[in-house]
């Protein structure tokens, strides 16, 4: 479907990445954002809470990030395409709804504008810190998608790709941006509607009475229901089963999990998406994310200039993880660095995927300000040796 | 030709407001919240809403069960956010008519910032809490409403603790309806819903009923029947009395009525009117049927 | 009920009669319905559900007056009544 063209402001702008997130989520169809102020993030809701009145959006500043994405898990079930903004703290706070999402199915996006951690940490500077909460953070087994955009113009292209993943797949899109990008003012193209493409909010043409608000019949997800049609569906965070009902037994779990778990896991290849430079015949290859990937490209020219063969690849979808990829690289290559600005999160996942077939360097920058292409460039030189 | 009455379940008046697959449900014998939600089905009956516009939320606990007994669109939330849940319901469908029915712990206690801001904004949400003075779910701990010196498996030597007294919280925060049961005044708790469900704006209906299995037990006051005759004699009906006078003690002399009955601007009305005044013609509600983009 | 003089309207005024159906595997042996009938028209049964409670049952028959205060108070949706001559119609009607 094309986009709505009252959400989207067309035209060459000048906005910083939380300004372009914001638009982006208004150009995928959003329409209903609560959200509580955070550092670097509330610029996203402020946009939003100046632009939504034009465009028949509800935002609401709640009373705490519990109460926002609560608020978002419910909205879901309207039809409303909704969304919320944080940062660390809050996403410590949103994970038990987060999970409530998950189990539920419920199709929204939570963008976390990282800062330096952990608590308070570093409420104006900027981190890579929360990747893997972005995972694991929630109790429990479950698969999320997570995307990590590295200039304002992705902030606002990969915010409608987050609209449209969580519409696919009725999983709760974490939206990773970091605060330099949400705080950096770029160019930002903002095509004309027609040019958008957004995946709606189908609903089951299944009539009351026939429609189960969990049975796949073979298909990865459900089909969505919408409160007040007259379905009188029933869902719930307990394990259950088609009917929604509450189903505690130790079959329903194996069922129901693992479908939830499944419909990421096994259609990782239609999700993943990563960019790639140089890597045939390098002996290095440089994984990164975020802003962290425009310095990478630094650090890369600068290890090129001394004759290492160095390859790049930017993660765009970060969950689920490119095991594949990472996989097949590690076969032809010798080391993979991997910048970050934390104390070693994603290469966690480098590092076992290459298992052991090629070594794995961490760059580590434990916050509050970008890498030094020089210290990728050593690391880099060194990884070659 | 009408089926002779046998002993069905499903011919009892409340089928059609129950998910009969899932009866019986869980809650003890002499448990008071399967009173509350007849009373809330037949005012459902009475004020005539569209039940298919009728959404219910509930939390954890055993008064957060009834959501998923109830044949409207139901939902089971977190603990404590049944509340913000609800308004995200209310705010994407502003048509919904949503009920928030849920205990005295996951509302008062875990879901307390919730319950005094949706108050305070007069989100138009019936919010309906069972109050058994304890958490009764997870095997009886002291609850925000416990009152002094009761005992509890987190306070066994008595709850030194002030309790909160709801009815004063919610008016105090704004609340436009305020009112408190039991589930012994099964006509006047059903009429009271009744006329909730034809108001606007964040009412509150307390209702106190008997938790056989801890309350009572824990404080050896019998069981639930004991507790539903403690009611009958110790009760009080006084409508529009000052909430400050509601606090409840153990086993003490309690006051219940309507307290507070008026109306005043939903927080959808407030920002309706607000956009309309200042952004004029460029303002574009969201529409009653909800925030739904399709082709 | 006790009046110090007949009501001006008795002949006008019908009290209505019920009956009461119970649904006895799903009573929980609360009593509250045997407590507080008006017209105290039930007692718990030695009897047991097929859950080991002793289910409620009518012990003046032709008493109930309808006024389903029982199916108000029964927290397990286990007993309410019907208007009497329904009933009996219904038990006509029967099972052709």
């Amino acid at each position: 479907m094309k986009a709505d063209p009252a959400g989207v402001l067309t035209g060459v702008h000048y906005l910083d990445g939380d300004y372009a997130c914001g638009e982006g989520a208004m150009a995928a169809g959003c329409r209903f954002v609560a959200g509580y102020p955070i550092t670097p993030s509330t610029e996203v809701v402020e946009r939003i809470s100046r632009r939504f009145p034009m465009m028949g959006g509800t935002f609401i500043q709640m009373e705490d990030e519990l109460a926002s994405m609560a608020a978002v898990a419910g909205g879901v079930w309207t039809g409303t395409k909704c969304m919320t903004v944080t940062s660390g703290p809050g996403f410590s706070l949103m994970m038990e709804n987060i999970g409530l999402a998950t189990m539920m199915e419920a199709p929204c996006v939570v963008v976390n504008v990282q800062r330096g951690g952990p608590s308070t940490g570093l409420p104006t500077m900027v981190g890579q810190a929360d990747m893997m909460q972005a995972r694991w953070g929630s109790h429990g087994d479950y698969e999320l998608i997570a995307l990590s955009p590295q200039s304002p113009q992705e902030a606002f292209d990969l915010t409608i790709d987050a609209f449209n993943l969580a519409e696919t797949w009725r999983v709760p899109v974490m939206f990773m941006m970091d605060e330099c990008v949400g705080h950096m003012t770029e160019k930002v193209v903002i095509p004309p509607a027609d040019e958008i493409e957004v995946v709606p909010r189908v609903l089951t043409d299944k009539k009351p009475g026939e429609y189960k608000p969990y049975a796949v019949n073979g298909r990865p997800v459900p089909e969505n229901v919408r409160a007040g049609d007259g379905y009188r569906f029933h869902t719930t965070g307990l394990t259950h089963d088609e009917r929604g009902y509450p189903a505690m037994t130790v079959e329903c779990q194996s069922t129901a999990v693992r479908r939830l778990i499944d419909k990421i896991r096994l259609n990782a290849d239609q999700i993943v998406r990563y960019e790639e430079e140089d890597v045939e015949g390098a002996d290095v290859v440089v994984v990164a994310y975020g802003i962290t990937a425009r310095v990478t490209r630094a650090g890369i020219d600068l290890a090129r200039a001394q004759g290492v063969k160095v390859g790049f690849m930017r993660l765009i979808v970060v969950w689920p993880f490119p095991e594949k990829r990472i996989r097949e690289l590690a076969g032809s290559v010798k080391a993979f660095v991997v910048p970050e600005i934390n104390y070693g999160q994603m290469v966690l996942e480098v590092e076992r995927c290459a298992a052991g077939r090629a070594t794995t360097t961490l760059v580590p920058h434990l916050g509050g300000g970008v890498h030094d292409p020089e210290d990728i460039c050593r690391a880099i030189v060194e990884a070659a040796k | 030709m009408t089926t002779p009455i046998e002993n069905r379940p499903e011919d009892h008046p409340i089928a059609p407001y129950l998910r009969m697959d899932r009866m019986p449900h869980i809650w003890c014998p002499t448990c008071g919240i399967g009173t509350v939600v007849k009373c809330f089905a037949s005012a459902l009956g009475e004020a005539g809403v569209d039940l298919d516009k009728t959404a219910i939320v509930s939390g954890i606990g055993c008064t957060g069960r009834v959501a998923g007994y109830m044949n409207l669109d139901a939902f089971h939330a977190t603990h404590g956010r049944a509340i913000p849940f609800a308004t995200g319901l209310k705010l994407g469908r502003p048509e919904l008519e949503v009920v928030v029915f849920s205990g005295d712990g996951d509302l008062s206690g875990i879901g307390g910032n919730h319950f005094i801001h949706a108050a305070r904004r007069n989100m138009d949400l019936l919010v309906i809490l069972v109050n058994n003075f304890i958490y009764g779910m997870t095997g009886g701990q002291n609850a925000p409403t416990t009152p002094e010196t009761a005992r509890s498996s987190t306070m066994p030597f008595g709850n030194f603790e002030r309790p909160f007294n709801l009815p004063h919280l919610a008016a105090s925060c704004g609340a436009t309806f305020v009112s408190r049961w039991t589930c012994l005044h099964i006509r006047r708790l059903t009429k009271c819903i009744r006329t909730a469900l034809g108001r606007k704006g964040f009412r509150f209906i307390e209702v106190i009923a008997p938790c056989s299995t801890l309350y009572s037990r824990l404080n050896r006051l019998g069981s639930g029947l004991d507790l539903i005759k403690f009611y009958h004699d110790n009760s009080e009906i006084r409508h529009g009395a000052d909430t400050r006078d509601l606090d409840i003690g153990f086993q003490d002399h309690f006051v219940c009525g309507n307290f507070v009955d008026e109306e005043r601007p939903t927080f959808l009305e407030q920002m309706n009117a607000h956009y309309s005044k200042t952004l004029g013609d460029r303002y574009v509600p969201m529409q009653p049927e909800g925030g739904w983009i399709h082709e | 009920m006790r009046n110090w003089r007949t009501p001006l309207d008795t002949g006008k005024v019908k009290i209505p009669v019920g009956r009461v159906v119970i649904i006895a595997d799903r009573c929980k042996g609360c009593a509250f319905c045997v407590e507080y009938c008006p017209k105290d028209v039930l007692v718990m049964s030695d009897g047991f559900n097929k859950k080991g409670y002793h289910p409620p049952e009518v012990i003046k028959t032709g008493e109930c007056v309808n006024c389903n205060l029982c199916e108000m108070i029964c927290p397990d949706f286990a007993i309410f009544c019907v208007p009497a001559e329904e009933a009996e119609q219904a038990a006509e009607g029967g099972l052709n």
